[in-house]
């Protein structure tokens, strides 16, 4: 069973990338890629449905043995129930999902967003305390000079710091963000292929 | 073309690269992080406590799936390493898909570990579709489910803080790795042991999950130097005006 799924594995994810390199030769193969992200889709539209079905199960379970918690399982469970039942009854474009959309997830989603405001401020704030070393002062000295340049300050116009400020943003900062990126797509590449030839394989058992 | 012959030439190094590594083993230097994975390993286990590997929330679909599957494959190491501990650890997820994957591959690590009967279906959870949803799933189980040592390994953008600010008030080692850049910035904000940029994809060769892992980093260092050179002349030549 297990060649069985690494063979599936690695041929779908042969197909799809001579998909993108080797139509000219084999125009047949845009068609195959082109079925085989279908499929993809429609399995990843099955996996969250089986997604919501675990997190049911987790959170049940969690209610059935008392955990600490658990009440807020309970109101979880509920209201996720209670939302799809809703959706199927009334459809997606019903006003009142809309409500439930713009009225609760979009604010709680905001409401999470200006936690994380404090969070990050508490964070910089720490930062010396956790981690005194020369790049953690570059760090702060950098975010400080940034926002410096970006605020409006009151009683006093310096444009210096707006220079500094898109001079760290759009040279040093981009240069190394791009530094960071390529690194990050090496290491992808490779990820990947270790997945198309089998050798990794999230997938399919031991 | 210039793509298909990047990833032949990548391919081969990599292929040759594995079979020279079975012969000489890598030598790699110490990054504190992965270090410090380590002696946690070891700890959770003896303590009796819970790690909990959050995959963060990045979907299979796209380009950025990469960093799912270097955190399916260092959730693999860490399984085996602690399926017979009193309490098993607990993958969380944000995108179905992965969480789907996430079970199997804790299973994979119980049955290499040859301890299948002990695999729970419930350690592997998708905790919320999207960032904020999945962040607020997962704060809950560092919280409330005797964890003492929360890895995140994925894609997480700003809202890991949220991830991290628990861990750190739970007294929850945190060690965090992400290929997005405001994940990672905040990362090193608020954790002691953070992955900047391609170490996420090193985890794998450090925890001694094969010689191919290792191989990868050699070949990622080839390619690097390969891209600075392009880069390099790339600069001399539109100085010299050729291009």
């Amino acid at each position: 069973m297990r060649v069985i799924t690494v063979f599936i594995a690695v041929v779908s994810g042969l197909l799809v990338l001579s998909g993108y390199f080797l139509t000219g030769f084999f125009p047949v193969l845009a068609d195959v890629q082109t079925l085989l992200l279908n499929w993809a889709i429609i399995l990843m539209g099955v996996a969250a449905l089986v997604g919501i079905f675990n997190l049911i199960t987790v959170h049940t379970d969690k209610i059935r043995r008392r955990e600490t918690g658990s009440f807020y399982s309970a109101i979880l469970v509920f209201f996720l129930l209670g939302t799809f039942f809703l959706g199927l009854i009334l459809r997606p474009e019903h006003g009142l999902m809309g409500v439930v959309m713009n009225g609760i997830i979009i604010p709680v989603e905001a409401a999470l967003m200006g936690l994380l405001s404090i969070s990050l401020l508490y964070a910089a704030i720490r930062l010396l305390r956790r981690r005194a070393d020369m790049m953690s002062v570059i760090f702060l000295i950098v975010a400080a000079l940034v926002m410096l340049g970006s605020a409006t300050l009151p009683f006093v116009n310096l444009p210096i710091l707006g220079i500094t400020s898109r001079w760290i943003t759009q040279v040093l900062a981009l240069g190394g963000a791009r530094g960071i990126l390529i690194g990050v797509a090496l290491g992808t590449l490779m990820t990947g292929l270790r997945v198309l030839f089998g050798v990794d394989r999230p997938y399919g058992g031991n | 073309m210039i793509e298909l012959i990047i990833l032949v030439v990548s391919a081969f190094l990599l292929l040759v690269i594995t079979i020279w590594k079975r012969k000489s083993p890598a030598k790699i230097r110490e990054i504190a992080a992965l270090t410090n994975l380590h002696r946690v390993l070891g700890l959770s286990v003896e303590d009796g406590t819970r790690m909990h590997v959050s995959l963060g929330s990045g979907s299979l679909l796209n380009a950025r799936g990469g960093s799912a599957l270097a955190g399916l494959a260092m959730l693999r190491h860490i399984t085996e390493q602690t399926s017979v501990s009193d309490k098993p650890s607990v993958a969380s997820a944000g995108d179905s898909a992965l969480g789907l994957l996430a079970q199997d591959t804790l299973q994979a690590g119980y049955q290499a570990a040859g301890v299948e009967e002990l695999y729970i279906p419930t350690t592997g959870r998708v905790t919320g579709l999207g960032p904020f949803g999945y962040a607020a799933g997962a704060m809950n189980i560092s919280k409330n489910e005797n964890v003492s040592a929360n890895i995140m390994v994925g894609r997480f953008g700003p809202e890991v803080a949220l991830l991290t600010d628990t861990s750190d008030r739970d007294h929850v080692i945190a060690i965090g790795a992400s290929d997005d850049l405001a994940g990672q910035s905040v990362l090193f904000a608020n954790t002691p042991d953070i992955l900047i940029g391609e170490e996420l994809f090193a985890m794998g060769a450090y925890l001694g999950a094969g010689v191919s892992h290792a191989a990868s980093l050699t070949v990622q260092d080839i390619l690097r130097w390969l891209v600075i050179l392009a880069l390099l002349g790339g600069a001399f030549a539109k100085f010299a005006g050729i291009i």
